[in-house]
């Protein structure tokens, strides 16, 4: 019994595991992070259910309050990021390595980063169209385009 | 005279100088300003004449058989020590070891009192016309205030750790006015010299008072006394040993050969007359110096037990009077002439305290109080030649002052003939008490010879003496007159405040040795001294004196001769003997002495220390700090590429090792 809920918690952790390392979309790693998370909240409740006792329960319930919150912030941080770099690939983000050490060659130096004005970025993000359109007076960079 | 309600409250004339010296330094910046020397001038007169009362009290309390020479001999110890004492403060108080702060009247004591008050206020009037002007007016007053509280607590003192906290605050005002005029680079290093030499003398004393303590401590005390009163141990000067009893003495004198400057620690007091000259004539000559007399006249209950201490202090006293008296004959600087005086003459006092008995000891003190007068005198009367000649103080730039600064020329010839021991004047008399004792301590014992030769050389120094002074007297105030440029067109006399006060100085070098010598009054009136037992009576030794009054008139005759009339006498002197000349002009090189054989051994020393510092500690301290660097750049830094997903990658690599590790831990 256990060890069914496990093994499938195992799968969902792996899965997020390895999504997280290999893919280089900003939301799809936020995406696969949730997916661990949930990996690990489910081994909780089996072992909760296992020694009849709530804790398990009691810590999902907590880890899901967190991850909700969390949600709000890296979902902002992302969006913020994408405003800077015109991208969501998370390999255009190298500022943490230490000095001299060579960048990449697939990224972009910080000079050449910072030589990319926020104009000069031709492609916003299509986002699909919900409710009400905006007036057309609000000729914002980020307008919703409709295709 | 226990009763008296002042030598019950004798407390009060530290505490006058003290008020004034807080008083002047919280209001003298803002407040006082011009007035600033008012506070210390009415404690200062006030101290004196409470302490004028003080002495007239103590001697009221003489009986009067004692005053008439030789006949009575009250050998009972109770009539012979006049002394009470007054428990202010109880200081320290540790199960048995107790430390009260315990004022002791005495004879020497009030007679220390008057010459340190008496002197002092007539110093202090001078200043008020000396430093007028001055930017640092009120603290030179806060300090000159302080100093009569410390010099005054330290006369009254009654125990070996007060006698140690007061020596060392005079030794600090002492600083503090050499170094008055800090912004002067020379004032300032004189100031450290000072300072640092007479550490080492200090350093001796403290370890004397710590060998006290623990020689002296071990035997019971009275009540209300503490292990470290003079009381207790000239009551149990007996029971230690000899050994014991010489260190002691010898680590206590030591504190003194700083103090008083003999040699080989004199090197302090001439570079001192960089301070003001007020300071010079009340400190660097009047009475901080003569603290170590005092201690050492204090303590000689001490010292009448150890004769070894007795021959050392008596052969370091004539060495230095000679020596000094030698190196005073060449100096241009009026002031290190009289500086170079005053170390001689404190010689002096010291040979005859090394002569070891109670006369031996009056008479010290009695040279002491009159030398107060008269170099005090010399000092002001040199200020005030200074203050007319634009601070320019060396004696071949002027010349025939006397017109121009009549006062000024009769006081220091006062002055110069009461040093140089013209008959009938105080030195004369005081000198004589010296000479007479060493003279008496010359034959029937086993150090005769010593104190034979030691004789020779007062008596020598005598000679040099009234040379050096009439020198100085006649190169100022005689010939023709020569005034430097820096002094301008306004050469004058001083003013009346400058003036009183060398009037009154004046009358008392002529007077003082006079009322007291031939009459034999300080030695009965101090042989009631604490602890003094047992006066001899009082003899004059008339070949001594008619010896020592040719001695000075034959000197100053000299003086007279050589520099009172244009004559190249000198110039062919010192053509003739340049080495001799050299010799004295350069101080006999104690000071490049000391440079060789203390600063440049030192400097050596703190060049290696740099050397390991820099090399070997740092280099220590950098090879730590770069390794980490080092082995980062080579290896760790190159993984910190930036990339997020390899941070990841490596946080589950450290997990999944974790896990292995501790599963294989697990199943062993």
């Amino acid at each position: 019994m256990l060890t069914n809920e496990l093994i499938v918690a195992a799968i969902l952790f792996s899965v997020g595991a390895v999504g997280f390392l290999s893919r280089r979309n900003m939301i799809v790693m936020f995406l696969s992070a949730e997916l661990m998370l949930q990996g690990v909240s489910l081994n909780l409740v089996a072992f909760g259910r296992e020694w009849q006792n709530w804790h398990g329960e009691m810590f999902t319930i907590f880890v899901l309050a967190v991850a909700a919150a969390e949600a709000g912030v890296a979902l902002a941080l992302v969006v913020s990021l994408y405003h800077q770099r015109g991208s969501l690939d998370i390999g255009r983000w190298v500022g943490l390595r230490e000095a001299g050490v060579a960048v990449p060659p697939d990224v972009l130096s910080d000079e050449e980063e910072h030589a990319i004005q926020e104009d000069e970025i031709e492609e916003w993000p299509r986002l699909t169209p919900a409710g009400v359109e905006p007036g057309v007076d609000a000729q914002q960079p980020g307008e919703v385009h409709d295709d | 005279m226990t009763e008296n309600w002042l030598v019950q409250n004798v407390w009060l004339i530290p505490l006058l100088p003290l008020g004034a010296s807080v008083f002047t330094a919280v209001l003298g910046p803002v407040v006082l300003r011009r007035w600033s020397h008012l506070p210390c001038v009415l404690a200062a007169v006030a101290a004196a004449v409470l302490s004028l009362a003080v002495l007239v009290v103590t001697v009221g309390a003489v009986p009067d058989e004692m005053s008439s020479d030789g006949g009575a001999r009250g050998q009972e110890s109770a009539a012979h020590d006049l002394s009470s004492t007054t428990v202010v403060y109880d200081w320290i108080s540790v199960g048995t070891f107790q430390v009260p702060v315990v004022l002791r009247v005495d004879p020497l004591a009030a007679l220390m009192l008057v010459m340190v008050t008496g002197v002092g206020s007539l110093i202090v009037v001078y200043s008020v016309g000396y430093m007028q002007g001055d930017p640092g007016y009120w603290r030179f007053f806060a300090y000159v205030a302080l100093f009569l509280f410390s010099m005054t607590m330290l006369v009254l003192a009654s125990n070996f750790l007060l006698l140690f906290v007061f020596w060392e605050a005079v030794g600090l005002c002492s600083y503090l006015l050499i170094g008055f005029w800090y912004q002067r680079p020379a004032a300032a290093s004189a100031a450290k010299k000072a300072f640092l030499v007479n550490r080492i003398g200090d350093f001796g004393l403290a370890l004397g008072i710590l060998l006290a303590w623990v020689h002296f401590g071990r035997l019971a005390t009275a009540d209300g006394q503490g292990p470290l009163d003079y009381a207790h141990a000239f009551s149990h000067v007996g029971q230690i040993s000899g050994a014991a009893l010489l260190a002691i003495c010898l680590l206590l004198f030591c504190g003194a050969v700083g103090k008083s400057a003999q040699l080989p620690l004199h090197v302090w007091l001439p570079d001192a007359m960089e301070g003001p000259t007020p300071v010079s004539a009340l400190i660097h000559a009047a009475t901080m110096v003569t603290a170590g007399v005092y201690m050492v006249a204090r303590l000689s209950p001490l010292f009448f037990a150890s004769p070894t201490a007795q021959l050392v202090v008596a052969c370091v006293g004539g060495l230095t009077a000679l020596v000094a008296a030698l190196i005073a004959l060449t100096q241009t600087d009026l002031k290190r002439i009289l500086a170079y005086s005053t170390v001689s003459q404190l010689g002096y006092m010291f040979l005859a305290l090394g002569c070891g008995t109670v006369m031996a000891s009056t008479a010290a003190i009695f040279h002491m109080f009159t030398h107060a007068f008269f170099k005090a005198l010399l000092f002001l009367a040199a200020g005030s030649v200074m203050h007319a000649m634009g601070n320019v103080i060396d004696i071949t730039r002027f010349g025939g002052l006397r017109k121009k600064m009549p006062i000024t020329c009769a006081t220091f010839a006062c002055g110069g003939l009461a040093l140089a021991g013209f008959p009938l004047l105080s030195g004369f008399w005081s000198k004589d008490e010296v000479l007479a004792v060493v003279a008496d301590r010359a034959h029937g014992d086993a150090f005769g010879w010593v104190f034979s030769l030691l004789l020779v050389a007062g008596v020598l120094t005598a000679l040099l003496t009234a040379f050096y002074v009439s020198r100085a007297f006649f190169m100022t105030f005689w010939g023709e007159e020569e005034i430097p440029l820096e002094a301008g067109d306004h050469a004058h006399e001083s003013p009346w405040l400058m003036t009183g006060p060398l009037v009154v100085l004046a009358i008392f070098s002529l007077g003082v040795g006079l009322a007291l010598g031939p009459t034999g009054l300080v030695g009965s009136f101090l042989g009631h001294t604490h602890g003094w037992a047992g006066h001899e009576g009082h003899e004059l030794k008339v070949w001594l004196m008619c010896l020592s009054g040719v001695m000075a008139l034959s000197g100053i005759g000299l003086g007279w001769w050589m520099y009172a009339r244009p004559n190249t006498l000198p110039e062919r002197l010192v053509k003739r003997c340049p080495w001799a000349y050299d010799l004295s002009r350069q101080k006999f090189y104690f000071d490049e002495l000391y440079d060789l054989i203390v600063v440049d051994v030192v400097t050596v020393f703190a060049h290696v220390c740099r050397f390991v510092d820099d090399w070997i500690v740092d280099g220590m301290v950098q090879l730590v700090a770069t390794t980490p660097r080092f082995l980062g750049r080579v290896t760790l830094r190159r993984l910190h590429n930036g990339r997020l997903q390899f941070y990841a990658l490596g946080m589950m690599g450290g997990v999944v090792l974790l896990v292995l590790v501790l599963r294989l831990w697990a199943s062993n």
